[in-house]
């Protein structure tokens, strides 16, 4: 009788376990942290990256350019038309590497332009005189317009060679566009500063193919950052009802969406029985239930202790920010950081080593760890 | 020997508690046959946060289904969905607190959603939502 019980107690405790399906537990952080306001009141700090004189240029969703220097925000006049619906709107901005030689600042938005109802990802260059955007540069744009409001994907991250990454989700029709080389959508892209396709990228020589296609096989990565030691390209990206994942971006690899996915439907229905298949890559990691992660930073300085090295993600879903600690490429601790904090948005590492996170409602603040 | 039989009910129980996602899903089958287009806007533009049993996210994203704010703010609900949605609102005794932004849904789209949300799940509306009644409304 006893042994029966114990049994089933074992059962019992094995049932409840295999509710939680993260491969680690993810608890509040025992590490004593604050903030500081450091830029209040914005709406949807989609994007932020800082200049050589330590101001900020701010990306609002709806689409506002903010300069912030001195405590002071100002608007930035002259941008392009941008298609403002369900996720679309003003999105990334990063800055030249030689910026300061050449003025170049990039951003991505959803763009009216072109044929056909509705937008997709555009990723334009300009520069910024007295205030207003000036020798703008439309560098891509997907196709087809689409007046689906979802996975506009977005992020920009220049290598250490100078190459121009940036991500465009499916536009909610996995159906179509991850798998198709042919067709924009679920993909990571390269292209040199200047917009012109790099003579090694992966399907140059695929007929059909879009040639700045450096990735595919992506739903919706809103998060893309460069390693600071091995300089690699991580990204992460939104799964649907589970499966968000971690990635290293490596050329002409397919990343499996929607043919191999750890998530459902919102509904609940499945999508594939598949998680794994060869000739797609496993994610770094996954989570179920999703995060749905937004933005991303590596802690490369030493204003956080033991956390240098790590890996910071903002969760949408779940405001809180996501202290993943990092082994040899491995996810092996996972925290929660800010909890309630509200919808993390963006996450960037500024010149001062400290980590500077974009909450909707909010602002954008300043990490400190005591 | 009864005890045992209750453990091991409560195991099952426990077990399918995993997939109990699956379950809520087809109760909408009729409404969603009637509000297509509505429902096409939902699952594009609403869902992730709001949930396909309309349910919501605790303390996160307020419930649609049954909702006391959604029957009876008819007004304030299309204001929310065409010019999104800031501050604290109370939706069946609990407060909430995440903005929600504008969509950038037309005047058609946003009738068409509010028709399917407020026949979905448990929802019953027979006083359809027009395109002229949509439009009418001011920030």
């Amino acid at each position: 009788m006893k042994s029966k019980i114990s049994i089933c107690f074992s059962i019992l405790l094995l049932s409840l376990f295999s509710c939680a399906q993260n491969k680690n537990e993810v608890k509040k952080t025992t590490s004593k942290i604050s903030y500081e306001v450091v830029v209040s009141e914005l709406d949807n700090p989609w994007g932020f990256t800082f200049l050589p004189d330590n101001s900020m240029l701010i990306t609002e969703k709806e689409g506002k350019l903010i300069h912030f220097k001195n405590n002071t925000k100002t608007e930035i006049s002259g941008l392009p038309e941008i298609y403002v619906r369900g996720q679309g709107g003003l999105l990334d901005i990063a800055i030249h590497p030689n910026y300061k030689d050449n003025g170049w600042i990039y951003f991505s938005y959803a763009s009216p332009k072109g044929e056909g109802k509705g937008g997709n990802t555009a990723i334009m260059r300009a520069k910024i005189k007295e205030n207003t955007l000036i020798e703008k540069q439309v560098l891509y744009k997907a196709t087809p317009n689409t007046t689906k409001g979802q996975h506009f994907g977005s992020r920009i991250v220049f290598d250490t060679n100078g190459y121009l990454f940036f991500t465009i989700g499916e536009r909610g029709n996995r159906n179509s566009n991850p798998q198709d080389l042919t067709r924009d959508g679920g993909k990571v892209y390269r292209l040199h500063d200047d917009g012109t396709i790099p003579e090694d990228n992966p399907f140059v020589n695929t007929t059909g193919a879009k040639t700045a296609i450096y990735s595919y096989g992506h739903r919706n990565p809103q998060g893309m950052e460069l390693h600071p030691v091995t300089k690699a390209i991580w990204t992460h990206e939104h799964g649907p009802r589970g499966g968000d994942e971690i990635n290293i971006i490596k050329p002409g690899l397919n990343y499996g969406w929607p043919v191999i996915t750890y998530g459902k439907n919102y509904s609940g229905t499945t999508i594939t029985d598949e998680t794994a298949r060869e000739g797609m890559e496993q994610p770094l990691h996954y989570w179920v239930p999703s995060i749905a992660p937004s933005g991303m930073a590596f802690i490369a300085s030493d204003n956080y202790g033991n956390w240098k090295g790590n890996l910071l993600v903002g969760s949408l879903k779940f405001n809180y920010l996501h202290l993943c600690i990092l082994k040899d490429n491995t996810v092996i601790k996972e925290e929660r950081l800010l909890e309630n904090i509200g919808r993390v948005r963006s996450v960037e590492a500024g010149p001062d080593g400290y980590i500077y996170v974009g909450v909707e409602d909010l602002g954008i603040i300043k990490l400190k760890r005591d | 020997m009864k005890l045992n039989g209750i453990i091991i009910l409560l195991c099952i129980a426990l077990l399918m508690s995993c997939n109990s996602e699956k379950k809520e899903t087809n109760s909408n089958a009729a409404a969603s046959k009637e509000f297509a287009s509505g429902k096409q806007i939902y699952d594009d533009f609403c869902i992730s946060c709001h949930m396909s049993n309309g349910k919501g996210v605790p303390s996160a994203f307020p419930p649609l289904d049954n909702s006391d704010y959604l029957k009876n703010k008819r007004t304030a609900s299309i204001r929310a969905i065409k010019y999104g949605l800031k501050g604290e609102i109370t939706v069946n005794g609990k407060t909430y607190n995440s903005a929600m932004a504008k969509q950038g849904l037309s005047n058609e789209e946003i009738a068409d959603v509010m028709n399917y949300i407020t026949n979905s799940w448990t929802n019953e509306n027979k006083l359809l939502i027009t395109v002229d009644e949509v439009s009418k409304v001011q920030p």
